[in-house]
C-alpha cells in the first residue's frame, strides 16, 4: 500500500471513530454512575435528525449541535426519571425509547430527506498540518475528531482525578454507602445520565452534520448505537479502553471499504457486515480469557497475562439497579 | 458530646419499630445498647445518623435540639456510624474509599490524604495496605478503614453496630484498644451489640431495648443475669410436652464441617442427629443456624468436613438427592424460597409430584381440606397469608419424609396456627424421623424441642438434651457467655 493511501486510511479511521467515541464515552459516564441508558441507538438517530433539521433551518452548525445535545439529554432524562426515581426497569424504559425515538426520527425527518444542508468542514491547524504523514492524519480533520480526542482525556481526568469523578464512581458502585456519606445518589445519577445523553446527542449531530452528512431513511448509522453500547462493555467502562475499542471498530469498517477495492469479487455486503461479528468475536475472546480454566494456561505466559489483566474488568456493581432510599 | 433521645418513635408501615425511646449518653463514655434482634437498636442508631427519618421525638446534642434528617447534616454535627454491613466501595482502592464522601475534609489531594490516613492508622495502631483494592481485604480490615475515616472526619459521636461480627480475634483486640483510646479523648461511643461479653469488657453504661422500648439501664460492673432478663421476654410458664425421648439410629451427621455463608459461616461443627430427635436451633438470628440447615439440605456445600445423610455422603449430593432420600427443607422465606409466587396451589402439587392436572386438582382440594388452607386450587401462592403459605408448604411434603428441616416455621403466625402446625409435625414425623428447626423464639424451642443446639458466632456452643434444657442457660449461651 502506498504512503498516500495509508494517510487516507488512518485519517478516515480517526474521523469514522470520532462520533462513536463521543457516544460511547457518554454512555460510559452514565453507566459508571450506575445507570444503563439503553435508548442510545434511538436517541443517536433522533439527535442526528434534529441536529440536521435545526442547522438546515437556522443555517447554523452550532445551533444544530446544541439542539442535538438537548435532544439526547432529554431522552436520557426520561430514562432517568422512570428508571431512577420511579423505579421502573431501566433496560425496559431504554429499549422502548430506542424504538420510539427511531420511528419519531423517521417521521419528523421526512420533509428533510435528501436535502443539501450545512456541513462541518475540516479544520487545518496551521503549521502542525504541514508535518509529513502526521499532519494530514491528525491535523486536517473535522472539529469532531479533535473534540473526541479531547473528550477521551477529559473523561478520564474527570473520573479518576477529580473528587466529583470519585463520587460518580462511588454512586455506581454502592449508592447506599454513598448516601451514608452525604451524597444524594439519585441526583447524581440523573445528572450523569443527562450529561451522557447530551454527549450521545452531539455524536448524532456529528454524523448528520459531518461524517455522514444529510438526513435520509436509512441514515446509515442505524445499529451504531448498539455498537457503542457493546464498546462500553468491551472497554470495561474505562474511557481509554472504550476509545481504543471505538478505534478498533472504525479500523475494521475502513479496512473493509479498502479491501472492497482489492477483492472486487467478494460481495460488498461482506465487508459492510464484517466489523459487527468481528466486534462480537473480540468480546467473546476477552470474556473467554477471563475464565478460570483459561487463566491457568495463561499464567505460563507472562506477557499474555499482563495483557489480560489490563483487559479484565467488572461492571459498576450497582449498574442498572435503581437505588431506593428506606 | 452528650447525646439525648426524647420520645423517639419510628413506624415502618403498620409496624411500630420504636415506641418512645428515652435515652441519654454521656460524653467520654462507651455506652452499650443491647437487645435481641429486632429490638430496635439499629433503627434508633440509623435515626441518629440521619439514614432513617424518625416519626416522632427529639434528638439533643449537648442539650440543644438538632436536626438529623439526612446523613450529611448528621455528619456535620459530628455523628458517625460504623454500619453492620460495611458501607464502602469494594472496587475502589483503600485510599479512594477513605476520601470519598461529602463529609470528607481535605478533598482529592491523594498525597495529603495518604499522609492523613497513615497518621490516623498509626495513632490507633492499625496497619492497612493503602493501594490495595478494597474487595481483597477482610471484613475486619474494611471496618478498620471505615473506623479511621470516621476518626479523620473528627466524629465526636461514634456509633458501632455489631462491630465484631465476622472479624478475627486479633482485629477485635485492636478495635477494643482503639475504642478505649478514643473514649479517653472525650468522645462519645455507642456500641450496639448482643454479645454481652463485649459489653462487659468495654462499656461504662448500658441501655437495654426490647420490642422498641427501653426496658432498663445499668452501670458497670454489670450483672449478666439482670441484663438477660431485661433483654429477653420473661419465660412464661410453658406447657412443655413430655418427651419420652429415646434416640434411634443416626440420620444425619456433621463431622468437622466448616462452611461459608451468612457472614459468620459455620465453623467446625460436629453434630449427630438421630431418629426421634426434635432439635431446636437456638441463637440470635444469623449466628449460623441458616447455614447449618442449608448444609443439611444440600443447598450449600461444606468447605471442609463430612456430612452424612442416611448413610450417604451429602458433600457430593445436591438438594435433589437430599429430597429423594427423604429430606425436606422449609425455608423461612416461604413465598420466595419455598413456593413459587405466581403459581396456583394446583400448580404446586403438579410440580411437586409430577401429577397430571386433574390429579393435582384433587390433591390440592384434599390438602385444602386437611390443612385448612384458606384458598382454592386456583389461588396464587402469593395471595395466601403467611400462615396459609406455611400450611401449603407442609402439605407439599412428600409422604416418605424422614428428616424435616424447618427455618423459623411459625414466624409471623399467631399462637394457635403455630400450635396446630407443631401438633401436625410431631404426629407425622417424630415417630419415623427427625425434625430440626430454627426459631427466634426461645419459648417455642423450649416447648417443642427435646434437644437444643445453641449457635453463637457461627459455632455450635451447646448441645443440650431434654433434661438439661434451661431458659437462663440457653439465653446466656446465645449471647456468648
Amino acid at each position: 500500500m502506498s504512503d498516500f493511501s495509508l494517510v487516507i486510511l488512518f485519517a478516515s479511521v480517526l474521523a469514522t471513530a470520532a462520533p462513536l467515541i463521543i457516544a460511547a464515552l457518554g454512555e460510559t459516564i452514565t453507566e459508571k454512575a450506575g445507570v444503563i441508558n439503553l435508548s442510545l441507538d434511538g436517541s443517536l438517530l433522533l439527535a442526528a435528525m434534529i441536529g440536521f433539521m435545526v442547522s438546515y433551518e437556522t443555517g447554523s452548525l452550532i445551533m444544530g449541535f446544541a439542539a442535538a445535545a438537548l435532544t439526547g439529554a432529554l431522552v436520557a432524562i426520561v430514562v432517568g426519571i422512570f428508571g431512577i426515581y420511579l423505579g421502573l426497569l431501566q433496560v425496559a424504559v431504554g429499549f422502548a425509547l430506542t424504538l420510539m425515538c427511531k420511528d419519531l426520527a423517521y417521521f419528523l425527518g421526512n420533509p428533510y430527506s435528501r436535502l443539501q444542508g450545512p456541513q462541518m468542514l475540516s479544520v487545518k491547524i496551521p503549521l502542525l498540518s504541514d508535518i509529513p504523514f502526521l499532519g494530514p492524519v491528525l491535523f486536517q480533520q473535522p472539529l469532531m475528531v479533535y473534540l473526541a480526542l479531547l473528550l477521551i482525556a477529559a473523561v478520564w481526568w474527570y473520573l479518576f482525578r477529580t473528587e466529583r469523578g470519585l463520587e460518580l464512581r462511588a454512586v455506581g458502585e454502592n449508592p447506599e454507602a454513598a448516601y451514608t456519606r452525604g451524597i444524594d445518589p439519585r441526583r447524581k445519577q440523573l445528572l450523569y445520565t443527562a450529561i451522557g445523553g447530551a454527549l450521545i446527542g452531539i455524536a448524532g449531530a456529528a454524523y448528520s452534520l459531518g461524517i455522514k452528512p444529510g438526513w435520509g431513511r436509512p441514515q446509515g448509522i442505524e445499529g451504531l448505537g448498539w455498537i457503542a453500547l457493546a464498546i462500553v462493555i468491551f472497554g470495561g467502562w474505562h474511557p481509554l479502553k472504550v476509545a481504543l475499542g471505538a478505534y478498533l471498530f472504525a479500523f475494521l469498517q475502513v479496512i473493509g471499504i479498502t479491501l472492497q477495492g482489492v477483492w472486487p469479487s467478494v460481495p460488498a455486503q461482506v465487508f459492510q457486515v464484517a466489523p459487527f461479528p468481528l466486534m462480537i468475536f473480540a468480546l467473546v475472546m476477552i470474556n473467554l480469557l477471563q475464565r478460570e480454566s483459561v487463566q491457568g494456561w495463561v499464567s505460563a505466559h507472562p506477557l499474555l497475562q499482563t495483557l489480560i489483566r489490563q483487559l479484565q474488568c467488572s461492571p459498576p456493581r450497582a449498574l442498572g439497579k435503581s437505588y431506593r432510599p428506606d | 458530646m452528650q447525646v439525648e433521645f426524647q420520645q423517639i418513635h419510628k413506624q415502618f408501615g403498620p409496624v411500630q419499630a420504636l415506641c418512645g425511646i428515652d435515652m441519654r449518653v454521656e460524653s467520654g463514655t462507651i455506652h452499650g445498647l443491647v437487645g435481641e434482634n429486632g429490638a430496635g437498636k439499629s433503627t434508633l442508631m440509623k435515626i441518629l445518623t440521619g439514614y432513617l427519618t424518625k416519626t416522632g421525638g427529639r434528638i439533643l446534642l449537648d442539650g440543644v435540639e438538632v436536626d438529623c434528617s439526612d446523613p450529611q447534616t448528621a455528619a456535620a454535627q459530628g455523628i458517625g456510624m460504623l454500619y453492620q454491613e460495611p458501607q464502602d466501595f469494594p472496587s475502589l482502592n483503600v485510599l479512594d474509599n477513605f476520601i470519598v464522601g461529602r463529609d470528607s475534609v481535605a478533598g482529592l489531594d491523594r498525597t495529603a490524604q495518604r499522609q492523613r490516613l497513615g497518621k490516623l492508622a498509626e495513632r490507633v495502631h492499625f496497619s492497612l495496605h493503602l493501594s490495595a483494592v478494597l474487595e481483597k481485604l477482610t471484613i475486619g480490615e474494611r471496618q478498620q478503614l471505615e473506623f479511621l475515616r470516621l476518626l479523620g472526619r473528627d466524629a465526636r459521636v461514634l456509633i458501632l453496630d455489631e462491630p465484631t461480627t465476622g472479624i478475627s480475634d486479633q482485629q477485635k483486640a485492636l478495635l477494643f484498644q482503639a475504642l478505649r483510646q478514643i473514649r479517653d479523648e472525650w468522645r462519645t461511643i455507642i456500641l450496639v451489640s448482643h454479645k454481652l461479653e463485649e459489653v462487659e469488657a468495654l462499656c461504662d453504661r448500658v441501655t437495654i431495648l426490647r420490642h422498641g422500648l427501653v426496658t432498663g439501664e445499668a452501670e458497670a460492673p454489670f450483672k449478666v443475669a439482670e441484663l438477660l432478663s431485661m433483654m429477653f421476654d420473661k419465660p412464661p410458664s410453658i406447657e412443655r410436652t413430655e418427651h419420652d425421648y429415646q434416640p434411634g439410629e443416626e440420620i444425619l451427621r456433621f463431622s468437622g464441617v466448616s462452611a461459608n455463608g451468612e457472614r459468620v459461616g459455620l465453623s467446625d461443627c460436629n453434630v449427630t442427629i438421630n431418629r426421634g430427635d426434635i432439635v431446636g436451633l437456638a441463637g440470635l438470628s444469623g449466628s449460623g443456624q441458616g447455614v447449618f440447615l442449608r448444609l443439611a439440605a444440600g443447598l450449600l456445600h461444606a468447605r471442609v468436613g463430612d456430612l452424612i445423610f442416611s448413610g450417604a455422603a451429602l458433600n457430593r449430593l445436591g438438594h435433589r438427592e437430599f429430597r429423594e432420600k427423604g429430606g425436606v427443607f422449609l425455608p423461612s422465606d416461604r413465598l420466595h424460597e419455598g413456593l413459587i409466587p405466581g403459581f396456583t396451589l394446583r400448580d404446586h402439587f403438579a410440580l411437586a409430584s409430577g401429577l397430571s392436572s386433574a390429579a393435582a386438582q384433587q390433591a390440592a382440594e384434599q390438602a385444602i381440606q386437611r390443612f385448612h388452607i384458606r384458598g382454592t386450587p386456583e389461588t396464587l401462592a402469593e395471595s395466601l397469608s403467611g400462615g396459609n403459605q406455611q400450611r401449603l408448604q407442609l402439605a407439599l411434603i412428600q409422604a416418605n419424609a424422614q428428616l424435616v428441616l424447618l427455618e423459623s416455621p411459625t414466624r409471623g403466625l399467631d399462637v394457635e396456627s403455630g400450635q396446630k402446625i407443631w401438633r401436625y409435625l410431631r404426629e407425622t414425623f417424630s415417630g419415623r424421623g427427625a425434625i430440626v428447626f430454627s426459631s427466634a423464639e426461645l419459648d417455642e424451642i423450649l416447648a417443642v424441642a427435646n434437644r437444643v443446639l445453641v449457635f453463637f458466632d457461627g459455632r455450635v456452643v451447646r448441645d443440650l438434651r431434654a433434661d438439661e434444657l434451661d431458659y437462663e442457660h440457653i439465653a446466656s449461651a446465645m449471647t456468648g457467655k
